[in-house]
């Protein structure tokens, strides 16, 4: 077997492990109103970073500013004057496409 | 079960109320959403996101990927960070370990949204090993808003279920069409992903100060610490917002509170 599917294989069994195992902790465990308070901000924190990361994000390690951030702005925008969930991704990615396609 | 049935005189009725108040499309925590309201916006999601498969077919090809590897990977990991992050650090000429690890600091997200989306949906023991398979960022974020048990577990299915045919479908186009597609970034195709995510997280910021702190806050620790830790990790470190959030909050109440006493003892004198 080639180091690649290795690394195929063994991604997909810890990632599958993983969800696997968040969906399985007895529910007792959220029962303090702390850990309640966490699990539900967390996904909120997480998200958020993603955004961040997929927009700013360059090369392994480095930030950067390009035409994605002008694009996630025009889906700001549309996303707060309450427009379809179709119609925030379809303005960012035309507005990306746009801008590369003067620049 | 009696449940009212779509086309049913009194859904119909609830759904122009809601029509007449909601915007289309976008994901309210309101009571009473109707199905098909849920499955719209579900599908809405599913489609957005699983056309973005194209871009991890065409990245997976650039990487040298065999097209069965790259197809394998949206089968079997079906989780788009990691797929990206474990295809970028082979092409990069990482040890399948090191390549394998990074791509798990990006999957242990997953776990959270596992441990709050068991917690909802409330699913039987046999239907688990099924669903776990489609605990990812989008069917959290669309689930999770649903006001209901009924609403959040058709919000997931439809999700999870669309997403996955549609990124599957759209992996194996981009891999097999990566030549004729040219640079798909010439698309905007790779800013799709961000902009789901925060429309995703819209009406969750209109919630409130809470959240909106917790989600500036973890973007912004995100951003400051990827010069500095390996792939995967800033993102668990918007973690640490949530604690932040609610410690600040708590020595804001403290430092308020002696004068509201301080006042009510003026009012009462």
């Amino acid at each position: 077997m080639s180091t690649t599917w290795l690394a195929v294989l063994g991604t997909a069994a810890g990632c599958y492990g993983l969800k696997l195992l968040g969906l399985s902790v007895p529910a007792g465990l959220l029962d303090r109103p702390a850990v309640r308070r966490f699990a539900a901000l967390a996904p909120i924190a997480l998200l958020a970073a993603l955004t961040a990361l997929q927009t700013f994000g360059g090369a392994p390690h480095g930030l950067t500013v390009d035409a994605r951030a002008a694009g996630l702005a025009v889906a700001g925008i549309a996303a707060w004057r309450r427009a379809p969930f179709l119609v925030v991704v379809l303005a960012a990615v035309v507005a990306t496409a746009a801008i590369r396609a003067v620049s | 079960m009696t449940a009212l049935q779509p086309g049913h005189p009194a859904v119909e009725h609830v759904e122009e109320t809601h029509r007449a108040t909601i915007a289309p499309g976008t994901l309210p925590s309101l009571p009473g959403r109707s199905d098909r309201a849920v499955v719209r916006d579900a599908l809405a999601v599913g489609l957005a996101v699983g056309v973005s498969g194209i871009a991890f077919g065409v990245t997976g090809t650039a990487a040298h990927l065999t097209v069965w590897q790259i197809c394998a990977l949206s089968l079997f990991v079906f989780t788009g960070a990691s797929q990206f992050a474990l295809v970028g650090s082979l092409a990069a000429g990482a040890a399948p370990f090191a390549a394998i690890a990074g791509a798990l600091f990006l999957g242990v997200r997953n776990g959270f949204y596992g441990m709050r989306l068991g917690e909802r949906l409330q699913l039987p023991r046999w239907a688990r090993p099924f669903a776990a398979q489609a605990v990812i960022d989008e069917t959290a974020a669309v689930a999770l808003v649903q006001p209901d048990r009924r609403s959040a577990r058709l919000g997931f299915t439809v999700t999870g279920v669309s997403l996955y045919l549609v990124w599957n479908a759209t992996t194996f186009a981009g891999a097999v069409g990566a030549d004729a597609l040219g640079d798909t970034s010439r698309y905007g195709l790779d800013v799709a992903g961000p902009a789901v995510f925060l429309a995703l997280l819209a009406p969750r910021l209109r919630e409130g100060g809470e959240e909106r702190a917790v989600a500036l806050l973890g973007a912004l620790l995100a951003l400051v610490a990827v010069p500095f830790l390996p792939a995967g990790l800033p993102v668990l470190l918007a973690l640490a917002a949530v604690p932040a959030v609610a410690l600040a909050r708590s020595a804001r109440t403290r430092a308020t509170a002696p004068a509201k006493n301080s006042q009510a003892e003026e009012q009462t004198r």
